[in-house]
């Protein structure tokens, strides 16, 4: 289910943004873990003790053939079989806005891991709200490469989207990274310009 | 016979001493049937232990002889630079306790009387399946076993070995198994068993010494058998409603369709090389086998074991279905324990297990070699 968001270039920034969010020797969960890539990098550059959650067969193979442990399964289905807080870090990269239920998911991790990190692209950047005003249409780019019809991307959102819904969820953000093609911001609160040239947002969120 | 560990013979180890079974009963002698591929290393911490199916036999992989066209049963996965490479590890199969391939069962004779046991010999379960192949790589002298491998009931004996000998096993591959039987599952098995047990000739099991055998029985078995190693498309697949060396109906009750043929045929086979009595004492192990009811939990059953755990499931396998593994996945993860999981996409039933090889060749070999850190020396 990952990798939709489909920019290999502004994949590889947005891993190691998250490598550096996360401490050496935690416990992580890769909800949408794809080819693993991410673990692997975890695995070897912060020592962490990984699993992955992934529906498609041959990515679950290609985890299996990093030796990454993973489970192949639909995260939509939720996170029961985990206890409460029982990793250190539950990650969604680029899989939110893909998820039949976004709410479910999100608390589900944030039941499951003591930190969540989330990252979605964010549907408010300035290129593509141009695309849909001037060209009046569903805004496709290379970060969004799919037909309005045949997009896994059924749930799209912006960083205001987010922000309003985890003050109504109660959802404490740790911090946000609004990343642009080779910069990063950091802010706690929200902030409209953020919303308007930021092309991905990555969250860490907690509940308590 | 390229990547094939050539030419195999069985092998026999007999326990002399008494084997306490589950039910209480002790039982002696026990000879098991067993072949081994690839070299035992010096630390002794290569071994991996395959455990066959229903009604398999000790023979995995190779050729009996230079003429023998049929390898062993799961020769597609045994061998030099195959899933369980034989280059690396020391593969040892036995034949089941209580089968009919070279180990004790019904139909070895019984030294105390010099008659064949039938059904005095005793009813047994999975863990004493399991306890006997124990005892054969205690001979061997075996400290670690690397991984216990096993599919549909061979995967039912895999995990109650890693359940039974927590810090013996080092990784456990379940392949289209259960922790438990469904009632349906069960109903089959009864079916079967019925059908032997109301062949006349079956005679209370006192077969051994007549000319007729239990033999319509235990092919009626072994076609009901049959029906649930397949499932809906696989028989669409396979044989349709095409007809059998004809092209109309002969309006009498001798065989018309494919598939009717295709049963016959496996019931056939099946006599040539199977006990009637083996097969009633086997899938009771298997309708017994519960490890919910035993340990109380599957949290319970699995929570000593240091095993990490790949697990397969075949998404067309209503017998053995992927639901039954997930149970087992969830267990493993909610324990903490090191699992993995793949649902193979199929549409050949319970039978995928041996059939869709190609993937589970990736994936096991995937998790042999680089999963589990192996500190053997090669």
């Amino acid at each position: 289910m990952n990798n939709h968001y489909n920019s290999s270039k502004g994949l590889h920034l947005n891993y190691s943004i998250i490598s550096d969010l996360i401490d050496e020797n935690s416990k992580v969960l890769d909800l949408g873990c794809g080819n693993g890539y991410l673990l692997e990098l975890l695995r070897k550059t912060k020592k962490i003790k990984g699993n992955g959650i992934e529906i498609s067969q041959n990515k679950v193979i290609e985890c299996l053939e990093k030796g990454l442990s993973v489970i192949q399964g639909d995260i939509d289905e939720g996170l029961k079989q985990f206890s409460d807080k029982s990793y250190d870090y539950v990650i969604l990269n680029q899989t939110l806005q893909s998820t039949r239920t976004p709410d479910f998911v999100l608390e589900e991790m944030l039941r499951v891991g003591k930190k969540c990190i989330v990252s979605f692209p964010n549907f408010a950047y300035w290129k593509i709200r141009f695309y849909l005003f001037f060209l009046g249409k569903m805004p496709k780019s290379k970060v969004l490469p799919f037909e309005w019809y045949d997009t896994p991307n059924i749930h799209l959102l912006t960083i205001k989207d987010f922000f309003e819904f985890a003050k109504k969820r109660n959802i404490t953000i740790e911090n946000g990274l609004y990343t642009t093609k080779a910069k990063v911001r950091k802010a706690i609160q929200y902030n409209i310009f953020s919303n308007f040239f930021a092309q991905e947002a990555i969250f860490i969120l907690k509940k308590d | 016979m390229e990547n094939s560990v050539g030419i195999v013979k069985t092998k026999y180890y007999t326990i002399e001493e008494n084997i306490k079974l589950e039910s209480g009963v002790e039982f002696a002698p026990t000879t098991v049937a067993y072949e081994t591929y690839g070299k035992l290393n010096e630390d002794k911490n290569n071994a991996i232990l395959v455990i066959h199916a229903l009604t398999g036999d000790a023979h995995a992989a190779g050729y009996r002889n230079e003429n023998d066209k049929k390898p062993g049963w799961w020769d597609v996965l045994i061998g030099p630079n195959k899933a369980f490479d034989t280059n690396k590890y020391f593969v040892i199969c036995t034949n089941i306790f209580g089968g009919c391939s070279g180990t004790t069962g019904p139909s070895s004779i019984n030294p105390k009387t010099g008659e064949p046991y039938g059904i005095t010999f005793p009813v047994f379960t999975i863990e004493d399946t399991v306890l006997v192949q124990k005892k054969l790589l205690d001979y061997f002298g075996i400290k670690e076993l690397y991984c216990v491998a096993g599919g549909s009931m061979g995967g039912m004996e895999a995990m109650q070995f890693a359940i039974s000998y927590p810090d013996f096993v080092k990784s456990t591959i379940l392949i289209a198994t259960t922790s438990r039987l469904s009632p349906q599952a069960i109903a089959f098995n009864a079916v079967g068993r019925n059908s032997i047990i109301s062949d006349p000739a079956w005679n209370n099991g006192n077969y051994y010494n007549q000319e007729t055998k239990p033999d319509r029985g235990l092919s009626n078995a072994r076609m009901i058998g049959h029906i649930t190693y397949l499932c809906e498309e696989a028989m669409y697949n396979k044989f349709g409603r095409k007809l059998q060396d004809k092209d109309h109906y002969d309006f009498n009750f001798d065989i018309d369709f494919q598939v009717e043929s295709y049963l016959q045929h496996q019931g056939q086979i099946f006599i040539d090389r199977f006990d009637a009595n083996s097969y009633l004492y086997i899938t009771k192990a298997v309708d017994y086998f519960d490890l919910e009811d035993k340990y109380g939990s599957l949290e319970n059953a699995f929570s000593k074991s240091k095993s990490k755990y790949l697990i397969i499931s075949f998404d067309s396998d209503w017998l053995f279905p992927t639901s039954q593994a997930k149970e087992i996945v969830n267990t493993l993860m909610k324990l903490d324990k090191d699992v993995s999981f793949c649902e193979i996409q199929s549409p050949c039933g319970h039978d995928a297990f041996l059939l869709e090889y190609e993937v589970q060749e990736k994936i096991i070999k995937s998790f042999l070699d680089n999963h589990i850190k192996g500190e053997i020396n090669e």
